[in-house]
């Protein structure tokens, strides 16, 4: 494929308002501005969705206790899973994606700007919209995979399940105009020598992302578009008092709702790639296998949604063909690992915050990984499925994988971004109180799982070990919440301090690091022909550069 | 103060520590023959991944070493070929076990019929005529057959001790073998989310032997006994409790409600939420969404007498 790097994209873009603060927010087109708001968004909404987990946290600590009401807790634990996935991981990864993508491909902006900066506001405004429900007469109250007929006016008359699905479809238009524009530039502004050989894996992962949205995206779509008609216009797909299918929703939500697994890790493996590479000097063990096994995630993913769905009755054939595609899906994802680790060995490995998140990732998603492979095994998912194991499973997988990303970016970039650099003293602190307190937290909920407490409940008997693990599982909740505070201050101080002379901490390999930290408006003044994957590795090392 | 603590539920009865790993039916013999084999898969994997992570970083940390190593492609092969054996044999046990513990049910006739409402259970023998809620007598050391449905939202049938779970589902018929090993109280609960009240929707399965299963079969087909000394028997009719509740024998002929026929013989109330007692039965009738908030019972706002009267009543049913 020929690549171009379009140079004159800005002057066709419109005038920024650099003098006035809000009006410059609110204006921009400049993608570092605009990942920059997609992370400022995460961050608020990260806030809220930790703060709806202490209060559900502080409600399961006790037996029988009645600090929430259950509609109460009901609305709160939806809206944590709601805000989490769609208002705080999508925007997280795609606002990296956005601001790094043209700058690691040697181009000076997207390929569509005023596109990239509709995408952003129709994500933001959708979350907006989902909390105005608080407002309106109540949040959303089933769930975060929303089951039908509980999503029925019958079963949910509140208003809530109305902003669900206006506040997700907003979003979803915002997450697949982001996922063309990044498709388009990837595929058309690369710097001259950049073949899709020599991308960056960071790259690669969020070229396959763009087109995993595309694909998943317009399941979720319909299925809400279909849940508004049958709320407001009496339409009777999912309402099955009236002879619709209880069954056409999971159906549709996890069609979706799979893919939407690895559109959250996607990202994350990229920039677990582009960490394990930097901090341990050394090229990726693999890079043909890491970008190849993606593109058979990618399409694997599309075919193994009924794992969802094994509680469900439909068959034993039906059940082993998707067991059999999850567990394969499994092999791509999990090699993965071992591509990480044989990047680091016979590397120099350097400790600092960022790779601290990444090693600790290797272990945390290889927990939630494999009991992932547990439930592609229908006996034990007939057991364990909507138990506090399956709670256990999906954090270590959110959050032991996407989050910790999110944590390894943010300390690995942040020079980039701002041109200051983290405290490391206080990132270690944040490191350790935040593992610690997941670990507290998630890992024993896997036992709660398998003493048969089920998931989704706003409160439980006394039953022996019960109020001891949920004890000690709040207790971790809210070591995270003080790791968390350790953060945000950090990220404070850093902001108030000095900007750095050194435009290249971390002697990285990749183009965004040719830039200025932080880059001018115009990311890149001249730019050199591109022939490896190292390309700044090689500007740096002429006498010792790259073949490949 | 932060934590309230539930001083109104602590009427609620004890229940035992029942844990997945105890398998009280053939079927979770079967699938907790796989579980273990898969612990045992998972753990040496996550062990090989923390040794290896942990002596690459104790090896190469701030390692001074000039040139780098790359390792050698040929590790890749192995990487690929060891999980994608471990998947293989995984999915052959996988398929093995659930066609041996849910094999199939057509021109079977179920043993029992099991409605899920929101939030309580009832099941229906079609031997027998009897009809219960929420605490559901089965025969051990036998294979029996039950019919799974749903009168709402869907809800899912799960004891652990028993092994798999099933949705049940509206609009669906679904079906569950179960081959109870030995008579005792097995504990369970609803695991599909469906709504307010999900969290006290607990369900017991009270396993007998052949005999004790028939004798409590023959006790529970016969109407409610003649009560006509109890005020309450009067009330409950036309305070309109029987539009919504059955006693077998009585003018009381709703379904919407639990079935209340022999309802002194059970131990908890509202879905294992309370003692089956008078002073909680009372308690209940007098201001439900006080107890359950969010449940189908409306508040008929009697007086204390009527209530009291109902109450003895239906705690004499026994």
């Amino acid at each position: 494929m020929k690549a171009i790097l379009l140079d004159n994209i800005e002057h066709d873009l419109p005038v920024v308002h650099t003098d006035k603060k809000i009006l410059y927010w609110l204006s921009t087109v400049d993608h570092k501005a605009i990942g920059k708001l997609y992370m400022l968004a995460a961050l608020l909404f990260f806030i809220i969705g930790g703060i709806e987990a202490l209060l559900m946290r502080t409600q399961l600590a006790v037996a029988n206790n009645h600090f929430l009401p259950p509609d109460a807790y009901n609305q709160i634990f939806t809206m944590h899973g709601v805000t989490m996935i769609f208002f705080v991981m999508m925007p997280a990864l795609l606002g990296l994606t956005v601001y790094l993508v043209p700058l690691m491909i040697g181009a000076n902006e997207m390929a569509f700007p005023r596109l990239n900066a509709f995408s952003f506001w129709m994500t933001f405004f959708g979350g907006l919209l989902l909390y105005f429900s608080f407002a309106a007469g109540g949040a959303p109250n089933a769930g975060w995979f929303n089951y039908a007929p509980l999503n029925q006016n019958n079963y949910s008359n509140s208003p809530g399940i109305n902003y669900y699905a206006m506040g997700l479809l907003l979003g979803g238009i915002g997450s697949v105009t982001t996922a063309i524009n990044i498709i388009v530039t990837i595929l058309k502004l690369r710097v001259k020598g950049m073949t899709l050989k020599r991308l960056p894996l960071f790259v690669w992962m969020a070229l396959v992302n763009g087109f995993l949205i595309i694909a998943a995206m317009p399941s979720l779509n319909a299925a809400l578009s279909m849940l508004l008609l049958d709320r407001l216009m009496e339409a009777h797909f999912f309402n099955t008092d009236a002879g619709g299918s209880a069954l056409l929703w999971q159906h549709l939500f996890w069609m979706f709702g799979h893919p939407e697994v690895y559109i959250l890790i996607l990202p994350a493996f990229g920039i677990y790639s582009e960490v394990f590479q930097v901090f341990s000097q050394k090229k990726i063990f693999g890079y043909v296998f890491v970008a190849a096994s993606t593109v058979a995630i990618g399409l694997l993913s599309f075919g193994v949604w009924v794992h969802h769905m094994f509680a469900a009755g439909l068959g034993n054939t039906v059940d082993s063909f998707f067991a059999a595609s999850s567990m394969l899906i499994g092999v791509p994802t999990g090699v993965k690992i071992f591509n990480w680790i044989g990047t680091m060995y016979g590397g120099k490995i350097r400790l600092t915050t960022s790779m601290m998140f990444a090693v600790a990732f290797l272990i945390e998603f290889t927990i939630g990984g494999l009991s992932g492979i547990g439930f592609s095994i229908v006996p034990i998912d007939w057991q364990l499925t909507d138990s506090y194991f399956v709670v256990a499973h999906l954090h270590y997988v959110f959050v032991g994988g996407s989050l910790f990303s999110v944590f390894a970016a943010l300390f690995y970039w942040f020079p980039k971004i701002t041109g200051r650099q983290l405290n490391e003293r206080s990132g270690k602190w944040f490191f350790w109180l935040f593992v610690i307190g997941f670990n507290l937290t998630f890992f024993l909920q896997h036992f709660l799982g398998l003493m048969g407490m089920p998931r989704r409940v706003y409160t439980y008997q006394d039953i022996p070990y019960y109020t001891l693990l949920n004890l000690l599982s709040s207790a971790g909740a809210y070591l995270m919440a003080a790791a968390a505070i350790v953060l945000m201050y950090n990220i404070y101080k850093t902001m108030k301090g000095e900007v750095m002379e050194n435009k290249d901490p971390w002697n990285a390999f990749t183009l965004e690091w040719y830039a200025d930290s932080p880059p001018g408006e115009k990311n890149f003044v001249d730019i050199p022909v591109v022939s490896s994957r190292r390309p700044f590795y090689d500007l740096k090392n002429p006498h010792n550069r790259d073949y490949d | 103060m932060l934590f309230v603590w539930g001083n109104l539920l602590k009427v609620s009865p004890d229940i035992p520590l029942q844990s997945v790993l105890q398998s009280s039916s053939q079927q979770a013999e079967e699938i907790n023959r796989v579980t273990n084999y898969f612990f045992i898969a998972a753990g040496f994997i996550l062990l090989v991944v923390a040794v290896l992570t942990a002596y690459v970083l104790y090896k190469f940390r701030d390692n001074k070493k000039q040139i780098p190593k790359p390792l050698s492609s040929k590790w890749e092969i192995a990487m690929i070929g060891i999980p994608t054996l471990l998947v293989a044999i995984f999915l052959y046990l996988n398929i093995k076990t659930i066609n041996l513990v849910e094999p199939d049910h057509k021109n079977e006739t179920p043993d029992v019929i099991i409605t899920a409402h929101q939030w309580w259970w009832e099941a229906s023998y079609p031997s027998s005529n009897v009809i219960t809620a929420n605490e559901i007598h089965l025969p051990v050391k036998k294979k029996i057959l039950l019919k799974l449905l749903a009168a709402d939202v869907i809800h899912d049938w799960w004891i652990p001790q028993f092994g798999n779970k099933m949705d049940m589902v509206p609009n669906q018929e679904n079906f569950l073998w179960i081959n109870i090993k030995k008579p005792g109280e097995y504990y369970g609960v609803c695991s599909e989310f469906c709504g307010a009240q999900h969290t006290h929707m607990r369900l017991k399965v009270v396993a007998q032997s052949e005999e004790d299963y028939q004798n409590w079969l023959l006790q529970h087909q016969q109407p409610a006994m003649n009560a006509a000394s109890f005020g309450g028997a009067q009330l409950f009719i036309s305070k309109t409790c029987g539009n919504c509740h059955r006693i077998n024998g009585t003018a009381a002929r709703g379904t919407v409600g639990p079935d209340l026929t022999h309802l002194g013989s059970r131990q908890t109330l509202l879905a294992g939420l309370l003692e089956n007692n008078i002073q909680n039965l009372e308690n209940w009738i007098k201001d439900p969404q006080q107890i359950k908030p969010g449940a189908y019972m409306p508040d008929f706002h009697l007086d204390d007498s009527t209530v009291k009267s109902i109450a003895v009543y239906l705690n004499s049913l026994k």
